[in-house]
């Protein structure tokens, strides 16, 4: 992943301006000043998002920021108030739902099991698009059921119940479902939530694989440290808009990270990676409250961090800015 | 048409189905091919039996004769104008009922949302209630009427229920409410009616098959053929709506289109029971349960339900006919039927 294949488009623009997002990429999904919301709730006005084609992007950004809607809206599940969401050309709400779900596949929030089936079954319900009334179960749904159990590491687990699954076995499955539909493009919502660290990492490793076959990959996730790691592309969002977008390595600054979430943080090269590392800095001393019952001052931010960056990843470039001090 | 061996495990023993060059192709469940074979086989022997037995009983080769137009002028009267509609609206209905519970249960994942629970049936009974007691309606406006409150109770319980689209415990929740109401007004409406008017509507309200003939079967059979293809086309549909509305619409599905056009079919079934029988409790509550523990599928499966629907129903009708010597309104029996199967799914359930 040292190779992009695009410029980082914002970089270098200074996060304080909400970044203008034109589809100049070549984007088969983009939202076109979109206003979002539920009912009278409105998420996001005039959100304009380009998804590049044959990138993984990654979508950060803090609780209630309109990432999740965002997403809803990409895949149709939500209806945009005002402005459109295009697919290849077209706009996405005029398009018959199976017609979507032969392009676009999506890895909702939270999904159920139902009780009493077994891996293979709920792998093969992710075919419905592709199957009718007559052709229930062609060989070309056998082939792809059996290669998304291969892809996802579950093909030895094909006949047990999900019900008896472990949490990341169980994730795995779904993740198995929608690679069944075999869409060029793939959106994940928070798919590592409830997953261990171990899990977390193989399945961001599963996902870049899946992203170097050539699938356009959308996920949201909170943590920004494999957000930086796994994304060729970042949108960090604030308030229901675009806060920047771009190489992680090119955008997320101290700056960003503290203006968009919030949060005095350190950047600096991760010494696997080369790509950003985020390390918060945490509360600056003892809450106030307790400032005059404790004697001994806060130990300070350790020194190694300030600032002399570890040699990077053979290949890997990042632009490491310097951590915001303040 | 040629059988393939399945490359993937399942977990349990499928048949695949392809011909016409890969235009059809099907995978079953070995094991609901076996029970829902098994159960077709019971429900008919138990018809057989049941055409069998009455005041005159019959040896059983001679009501296969007579069904296939051999034997006594006289066998065949009995066998086939008196016994015969009664039977087969039995396993008509029951099929009807099982087929009405296995939608609802589905679409609000819950062993609890069939449409006795939720209000469907006692809406039905209110609308039959009102023309019999206030236009004093025969037969027929009895049956419209039964129709119109069954869909008049189930749009009432899904705008109540509507809150961005429907969720299925809320559906329950504010159909067990609506039940009870309805309950209330139908009891206060029998009060209030004539000695007469009110012991029919009472027996009625009981829901017996008792009396039925052809008259009533055709239009039964009628609805029934109208209503089983759009039910069999969106049980796919329906087992994506299992997995979460997000999860279907992502794979394809219009979920609230396909919800709204799946509660249409069910409560028209159950309105056609209501309307043909009157109000039979239980048979949509168990079916679609005691088919899914025998047939260990996934879900609710929608044919299987529908077979035993049928067999409890012709069971239930002749044992409230022929088992304790008084003739009993097969509703009565039903709802005795159920209570057990209550009874046995709560110490089930209770156990770890």
């Amino acid at each position: 992943m040292t190779t992009t294949p695009f410029p980082p488009p914002t970089a270098k623009q200074p996060a304080s301006q909400p970044a203008k997002s034109q589809p100049r990429l070549p984007a088969r999904l983009h939202a076109d000043t979109v206003t979002l919301g539920y009912d009278s709730r409105t998420i996001a006005t005039g959100l304009s998002v380009a998804i590049p084609d044959g990138a993984f992007t990654v979508i950060v950004g803090p609780n209630a920021c309109g990432k999740s809607t965002l997403l809803r809206a990409l895949s149709r599940l939500l209806r945009p108030q005002a402005g459109r969401v295009i697919l290849d050309g077209g706009d996405i709400a005029g398009l018959a739902a199976r017609e979507v779900a032969r392009r676009l596949g999506l890895l909702p929030q939270s999904s159920i099991a139902p009780e009493g089936i077994t891996v293979a079954e709920l792998v093969a319900r992710g075919r419905y698009p592709h199957q009718s009334f007559l052709r229930q179960w062609s060989k070309a749904d056998e082939a792809a059921v059996a290669a998304a159990m291969q892809a996802t590491g579950i093909a030895a687990l094909s006949g047990r119940l999900v019900d008896e699954l472990s949490g990341g076995q169980r994730q795995r499955v779904w993740i198995a479902m929608v690679l069944a539909q075999q869409t060029p493009i793939l959106l994940l919502d928070e798919p590592t939530t409830f997953l261990d660290m171990a899990h977390q990492i193989e399945l961001m490793e599963l996902l870049a694989d899946l992203n170097t076959e050539g699938r356009t990959i959308v996920a949201v996730l909170h943590d920004l440290n494999q957000a930086c790691r796994y994304a060729t592309h970042l949108i960090a969002m604030k308030d229901g808009a675009v806060a920047a977008e771009g190489e992680p390595s090119a955008i997320v600054s101290a700056q960003l990270i503290e203006e968009v979430f919030g949060l005095p943080v350190l950047v600096i090269p991760d010494p696997v990676s080369g790509r950003p590392l985020i390390v918060p800095k945490g509360r600056p001393g003892p809450a106030p409250g307790l400032a005059a019952a404790r004697a001994a001052p806060h130990p300070p931010v350790p020194a190694a961090a300030g600032g002399t960056p570890r040699p990077a990843a053979p290949g890997a470039s990042p632009q490491i800015p310097e951590p915001h001090h303040d | 048409m040629r059988a393939a061996p399945p490359a993937i495990d399942f977990g349990r023993p499928v048949q695949v189905v392809r011909g016409l060059d890969g235009r059809l192709s099907a995978r079953f469940d070995r094991r609901a091919l076996a029970i829902g074979l098994a159960l077709a086989a019971l429900a008919l022997g138990v018809a057989a039996v049941s055409l069998a037995s009455g005041t005159y009983p019959i040896a059983l080769d001679d009501v296969l004769g007579a069904l296939v137009g051999r034997g006594e002028d006289q066998l065949r009267m009995i066998v086939v104008e008196w016994r015969l509609p009664r039977v087969a609206l039995a396993l008509l209905l029951g099929a009807a009922l099982g087929t009405s519970g296995a939608i609802f249960q589905s679409l609000t994942r819950n062993p609890l949302g069939s449409p006795d629970i939720i209000g469907f049936s006692a809406g039905s009974y209110t609308g039959a209630l009102v023309v019999m007691l206030m236009f004093s309606g025969g037969y027929y406006e009895t049956a419209a009427g039964a129709l119109v409150g069954g869909l008049v109770t189930a749009l009432a319980v899904y705008l109540l229920a509507w809150r961005r689209g429907v969720q299925g415990f809320r559906l329950i929740v504010v159909g067990i409410g609506v039940a009870a109401m309805l309950s209330a007004f139908n009891a206060w409406m029998i009060r209030e009616a004539e000695l007469e008017v009110a012991l029919s509507a009472a027996i009625w309200g009981a829901g017996s098959l008792n009396g039925l003939g052809f008259e009533q079967l055709l239009p039964v059979a009628l609805a029934l053929c109208v209503l089983a293809p759009p039910v069999l086309v969106l049980a796919r549909p329906l087992r994506q709506l299992e997995m979460g509305d997000d999860a279907a619409r992502a794979s394809g599905v219009n979920a609230n289109r396909t919800r709204a056009l799946l509660m249409v079919l069910g409560v028209a079934l159950t309105a056609i029971v209501t309307a043909a029988a009157g109000p039979i409790s239980f048979i949509a509550l168990a079916a679609p349960q005691i088919a899914r523990r025998l047939t260990r599928a996934a879900g609710v499966a929608l044919v299987p339900s529908a077979l035993m629907g049928g067999l409890l129903l012709v069971s239930a009708d002749w044992a409230a006919q022929h088992a304790l010597g008084v003739q009993l309104p097969v509703g009565v029996m039903t709802v005795s039927i159920g209570g057990l199967y209550f009874l046995w799914l709560l110490i089930r359930e209770g156990r770890p």
